[in-house]
C-alpha cells in the first residue's frame, strides 16, 4: 500500500502526530480482526475511519484505548512509544472514548456520572464541588448545555452523548474516539454534535470518528482511512476525494448507493390501526392513539429517532406485546385488549416479522444456521414429524435460504455467531419473506450490515412490495426509509406526527417531523 | 453460562477438562504429601480401589448410576437456563413415591408391573417437587435458585415427619419404612445374565445402571431430536427470541423444571429399590448437589455426563479404599477431591485457557511456518 509510506515521508516530523499505528495485528482464533495496521492521526484533525461492518474498525479502537491488546505491532501517542494495556492507561495518556452504547449510570445525575472514577477522597463533597465546577466550564465553553443535576434516564440520547464527551474530555482527553455516534441521534442532533466536535478540533482535540456514513466523512472530517476485511487499504484527504470513491474502496467494487424502483401500485387495506395505545409496566404511555393503514403493494417507512414507539409499535403487530387501548383489523381479524394473537398465530395468517435486533430476537446465536432458518416456523408439519424435528426437511430448508439469498458462507452447521451481521441478517430475512407474507414487518433492515448487503436487501423489499406484500418499514436510517418507503410515517413520543407521500417528504421535512414538529408547521 | 472460548472445539472440550482434572488432582496430591504419605501410592491404591479389586467396578458403577441420573436433572434444567439446585429434594420425594408403590403394590403385584410403576412414581413425585419451583418461576418471577433451596428443605422436613410417623416400620426405632418385598427390588446386576456380569463381582450394582443409560440417550434424543428440545433450547439460549419465535416460554420452563425433578426422583430407584429396599432418612446424602458439579463438568451433554458421573463414581469407590489403606487418610479425602475438581472444572474452567490459547497458537504456527 503507497499511502503509509507516502504520509510518512510527506509530513513533518513524528511530534505533530497524535497518534502513530505500526503494523497492528490481532486475530480471535482463525478471525484474523486486524491486519498490519499502519495509521497515522495529525494532532488536532478530525480524522474518519469507515468501513463496512466486520472490517475491523471496533477492534482496531479497542486496541487504541486499551480494551484488547494487540497480538503485535507498536502505537505513539504524540510521539512517545505507548503500551496500553487497559482502558486505565489510555485515560492516563490522554485517551478518551465515547462508545456506540453509553456506559452512564441510568439513575444518577449527570454530575455523579461525570465524577465517577474521579471521586477523589473518602467523602464526596470535595470531588463533587470541583467536578461540578469543570462540568460547568466545558458544558459553557462547548455550547452544551448540560444541567449537572438531570438524572441521565430523563435526558434524551443526544444530550447523553454529550454527557460521555465531557466524561471523556474532563479528565484531560486530547485524542477523543467516537465510535459510530450519530447512530441514535436524529439529523439535528448530528448537526449539533459536529459543531462540538468542530469547537473541540479547534481547541487542539484530535477526534477519531468511525462511521459507516459516508456523508458524515465528506461533512466533518479533515482525514479519512478506509478499512477493509482487517486491513487498511487507503488513507485520503477528505477535501480530495468523494463517497464514490469511498464506498469503492470500502467495498471493493462499484455499489449502487441509490435505490432503483418503480412507483407502487397499491391495493386493498391489509391492515387498519385505530387509536392504538400502550403503556409500560411503570406505566408511562409508549404509544398514543395510532392511527394508519396498510395496503397490499406498498411499503409504508416509519422514521424516527430510535425509542419514538416504533419498537413497541412493531412488537404488538407481531404478537408479542398486548394491545391497552385501540384496535388493530389484520386481514380478517381483529386485535384489541380481549383478543391477542401470538406470534404464532400472527405467522400462520401469514404475518412475518423481520425484528429490529437479530441478537436479541431474531437468532439464537449459539444455534446452528440451519435451527436457526426454522425459528418461529418450527411447528410447521413440514419440519416436524409428530414430536421428532425432521433434521433431512431443515437442512434442506436452510441449504435453500442460503442459495437463494446468498448468505457466505453456506454452511448450515456453522453456528449463527459465526455470520458476519450481513450474512445473519440474511438468514433472518431469508426465513421470513420465503414463505410470501402478505403482510412484512421489517426492523432496521440493514443496521450493522455491510454496503453490499444493503443494496441486496434492499432490491429483496421492493420485490416483494411488486408482488403485492403490505410492507411496514421501521429504520432510524432516514434515508434508508425515504428511498425505499411509499409513504413516510413519523413517531415522536409514541405518537404520529404525520403521513407524507414520499415525493413530498424530503430530509429536512421529515427531520423537523422527527424532532416533533408537526408536518403542517413543517410544510 | 459460559465464558467464550477462543479455543478449537477439541481443546475445549477434551485437553481443558484433563487439564482441570489433573491440576486438581496435582492439589489433592500435594496435601497428601504433607500428610506423609506418598501421593502416587495414594493414586494407585485409589485406582485399584475404584477398578480392579473384587466388586469395586461395580461399586463405581452404582456410585456412577446416581451421579448420571441428578447429572442429567440439572443439565436439563440448564438447557432452559434454569439453575436447579433442588436435586437432592426432588430425589429425596421421589423416594417417597417410589417407596409408596413397592410398599402398597408389591405383596398384590408381580415385579413387571411393580417396578415400572414404582419407576413411573418416583418419576412424578420428582416431577411435582420440580415442577412448582418452575411454575413459581414461570409465572411470578420467583428466583429458581432460592426456591428449589427451599423446597429441599420443606422435603427434607416433610420425609423426616412421614419416617418417624406414619411410615416408620412398626416397634422399631429407626426412622425407616418396612423392608420392600422381594418383588419390588431391582435385580442386581452380577445376580442377572447367566453370570455374563459376574466379573463385576458382588456389589450394589443394579438394573438402575441400564435404566440411567436409557435415560442418557432419551435425553440426548428429547434436547436435540424433538421439537420441545429445540423449544427449550431455544428459550434457555435466547428467551427473547423464544417469544419472538412464539414459543410460550413459561410453559416450558414449568415442562423442563418438571422433566428435571423427574430425573432427580429416578434416583430413588438405584438407591431404595436398587440397594436400602427400604426408605430411609436423607437416602439422598448429597448426590443431588454433586450433580450440579457432574452437570457442569460434562458440559451438559449426556458423553460428558457420562464420563464426569464415572470419574465421579470412581472417586467415592477409590476414596473409601484411601480410607482402609491409610492411617492418615480419611473418607474425607474423597471429598477433598471432589470439591477440588468442583473448583478446577467449575469455578476455575476456563483458568487454563490463556496459556492453553497461547501454547496452541506458537504451534500452529511453527506449522505453518515449517509448511512454507
Amino acid at each position: 500500500m503507497m499511502t503509509d509510506k507516502d504520509m510518512k515521508d510527506g509530513r513533518d516530523g513524528a511530534h505533530s502526530f497524535a497518534l502513530k499505528l505500526n503494523g497492528i495485528s490481532k486475530s480471535f482464533g482463525a478471525v484474523r480482526a486486524n491486519r498490519d495496521i499502519s495509521l497515522d492521526v495529525r494532532a488536532g484533525s478530525i480524522h474518519g475511519i469507515v468501513g463496512e461492518n466486520g472490517a475491523g474498525k471496533s477492534t482496531l479502537m479497542n486496541i487504541i484505548f486499551g480494551l484488547q491488546t494487540a497480538d503485535s505491532g507498536d502505537m505513539q501517542v504524540f510521539g512517545q512509544l505507548a503500551s496500553i494495556r487497559s482502558s486505565a492507561d489510555a485515560i492516563g495518556l490522554g485517551v478518551g472514548m465515547v462508545h456506540q452504547h453509553f456506559m452512564l449510570v441510568p439513575n444518577m445525575s449527570v454530575l455523579d456520572n461525570v465524577m465517577l472514577g474521579t471521586e477523589g477522597g473518602y467523602l464526596l463533597a470535595e470531588g463533587r464541588e470541583q467536578t461540578l465546577e469543570k462540568l460547568k466550564q466545558l458544558s459553557s465553553e462547548y455550547g452544551m448545555g448540560v444541567d449537572p443535576f438531570a438524572l441521565i434516564e430523563d435526558l434524551p440520547v443526544g444530550i447523553r452523548q454529550r454527557v460521555e464527551i465531557i466524561k471523556a474530555i474532563k479528565g484531560g482527553a486530547r485524542i477523543l474516539i467516537l465510535d459510530e455516534p450519530t447512530g441514535v441521534l436524529t439529523p439535528g442532533e448530528a448537526k449539533q454534535l459536529f459543531d462540538i466536535l468542530r469547537s473541540l478540533r479547534d481547541d487542539g482535540v484530535t477526534v477519531l470518528l468511525i462511521t459507516h456514513k459516508l456523508e458524515e466523512i465528506m461533512a466533518i472530517t479533515d482525514h479519512v482511512s478506509i478499512m477493509r476485511d482487517g486491513e487498511m487499504v487507503a488513507h485520503r484527504e477528505t477535501a480530495a476525494t468523494n463517497p464514490q470513491e469511498l464506498a469503492r474502496l470500502m467495498v471493493g467494487r462499484d455499489v449502487l448507493l441509490s435505490v432503483e424502483k418503480e412507483p407502487a401500485s397499491p391495493r386493498e387495506v391489509k391492515l387498519r390501526v385505530s387509536g392504538l395505545g400502550c403503556s409500560s409496566r411503570a406505566g408511562n404511555r409508549l404509544l398514543k392513539d395510532v392511527s394508519f393503514e396498510l395496503r397490499a403493494g406498498e411499503i409504508l417507512g416509519i422514521a424516527g429517532v430510535a425509542g419514538n414507539g416504533q419498537t413497541e409499535l412493531l412488537e404488538i403487530l407481531s404478537g408479542m406485546r398486548t394491545v391497552d387501548d385501540g384496535s388493530i383489523k389484520l386481514l380478517d381479524q381483529t386485535i384489541d385488549a380481549d383478543n391477542a394473537l401470538s406470534p404464532y398465530n400472527l405467522r400462520e395468517l401469514g404475518v412475518a416479522h423481520i425484528p429490529e435486533d437479530r441478537h436479541e430476537h431474531g437468532l439464537v446465536l449459539s444455534f446452528e444456521a440451519q435451527e436457526n432458518a426454522i425459528l418461529g416456523y418450527h411447528n410447521d408439519p413440514g419440519y416436524v414429524r409428530g414430536m421428532v424435528m425432521d433434521k433431512d426437511a431443515v437442512l434442506e430448508r436452510c441449504e435453500t435460504l442460503m442459495k437463494d439469498h446468498d448468505v457466505r458462507p453456506p454452511n448450515p452447521s456453522l453456528h449463527a455467531s459465526n455470520f458476519s451481521g450481513g450474512n445473519q441478517q440474511k438468514i433472518v430475512i431469508g426465513r421470513e419473506v420465503d414463505r410470501n407474507p402478505e403482510i412484512l414487518l421489517v426492523g432496521q433492515p440493514t443496521r450493522g450490515v455491510d454496503v453490499g448487503a444493503i443494496e441486496f436487501i434492499h432490491k429483496q423489499l421492493i420485490r416483494l412490495r411488486d408482488e403485492g406484500c403490505a410492507i411496514l418499514l421501521v429504520s432510524v436510517e432516514l434515508e434508508e426509509i425515504l428511498s425505499l418507503s411509499d409513504r413516510v410515517m413519523v413517531m415522536n413520543e409514541g405518537e404520529i406526527v404525520g403521513i407524507v407521500d414520499q415525493t413530498e417528504a424530503s430530509q429536512e421535512r421529515v427531520g423537523m417531523m422527527m424532532a416533533g414538529i408537526g408536518s403542517d408547521a413543517a410544510a | 453460562m459460559t465464558p467464550a472460548s477462543d479455543l478449537p472445539r477439541w481443546a475445549d472440550v477434551v485437553l481443558l477438562p484433563i487439564l482441570n482434572l489433573v491440576a486438581a488432582l496435582a492439589v489433592c496430591g500435594l496435601i497428601i504429601f504433607f500428610l506423609g504419605e506418598n501421593p502416587f501410592t495414594a493414586l494407585w491404591v485409589m485406582i485399584k480401589g475404584a477398578f480392579f479389586y473384587s466388586g469395586s467396578l461395580g461399586y463405581t458403577l452404582y456410585y456412577t448410576t446416581n451421579f448420571i441420573f441428578t447429572g442429567l436433572a440439572v443439565a436439563i434444567a440448564f438447557h432452559a437456563m434454569m439453575f436447579n439446585i433442588g436435586g437432592e429434594g426432588q430425589a429425596y420425594i421421589g423416594g417417597l413415591g417410589a417407596g409408596l408403590i413397592a410398599l402398597w403394590l408389591a405383596p398384590a403385584l408381580p415385579m413387571v408391573l411393580v417396578i415400572p410403576m414404582a419407576i413411573l412414581a418416583a418419576a412424578l413425585f420428582g416431577a411435582a417437587w420440580g415442577l412448582i419451583p418452575g411454575i413459581l418461576q414461570a409465572y411470578r418471577g420467583s428466583h429458581i435458585v432460592i426456591t428449589t433451596i427451599m423446597f429441599n428443605f420443606i422435603a427434607g422436613s416433610i420425609m423426616v415427619w412421614l419416617l418417624v410417623g406414619p411410615l416408620i416400620e412398626q416397634g422399631q426405632q429407626s426412622p425407616q419404612t418396612p423392608k420392600f418385598e422381594a418383588n419390588a427390588l431391582m435385580p442386581k446386576m452380577h445376580e442377572i445374565g447367566g453370570g455374563v456380569f459376574s466379573f463385576l463381582g458382588s456389589s450394589p450394582l443394579n438394573l438402575s445402571f441400564v435404566l440411567a443409560l436409557l435415560c442418557l440417550v432419551g435425553f440426548w434424543f428429547l434436547i436435540w431430536r424433538t421439537k420441545l428440545g429445540y423449544e427449550i433450547r431455544t428459550v434457555g439460549q435466547n428467551p427473547e427470541a423464544a417469544r419472538y419465535a412464539g414459543i410460550n416460554v413459561p410453559k416450558i420452563i414449568v415442562i423442563a423444571m418438571a422433566l428435571s425433578g423427574a430425573l432427580a426422583g429416578l434416583l430413588a430407584i438405584n438407591e431404595l429399590l436398587g440397594v436400602q429396599h427400604r426408605v430411609v432418612l436423607n437416602f439422598t446424602s448429597g448426590y443431588g448437589f454433586t450433580g450440579i458439579a457432574v452437570a457442569l463438568m460434562g458440559r451438559n451433554h449426556p458423553v460428558g455426563i457420562f464420563l464426569a458421573s464415572f470419574l465421579f463414581g470412581a472417586i467415592y469407590q477409590g476414596g473409601a479404599e484411601l480410607d482402609f489403606e491409610f492411617q492418615t487418610i480419611t473418607r474425607d479425602m474423597a471429598l477433598l477431591m471432589q470439591g477440588m475438581i468442583i473448583l478446577f472444572s467449575g469455578a476455575l474452567a476456563y483458568m487454563f485457557n490463556p496459556w492453553v490459547s497461547k501454547l496452541l497458537k506458537r504451534w500452529m504456527n511453527r506449522g505453518e511456518v515449517t509448511r512454507v
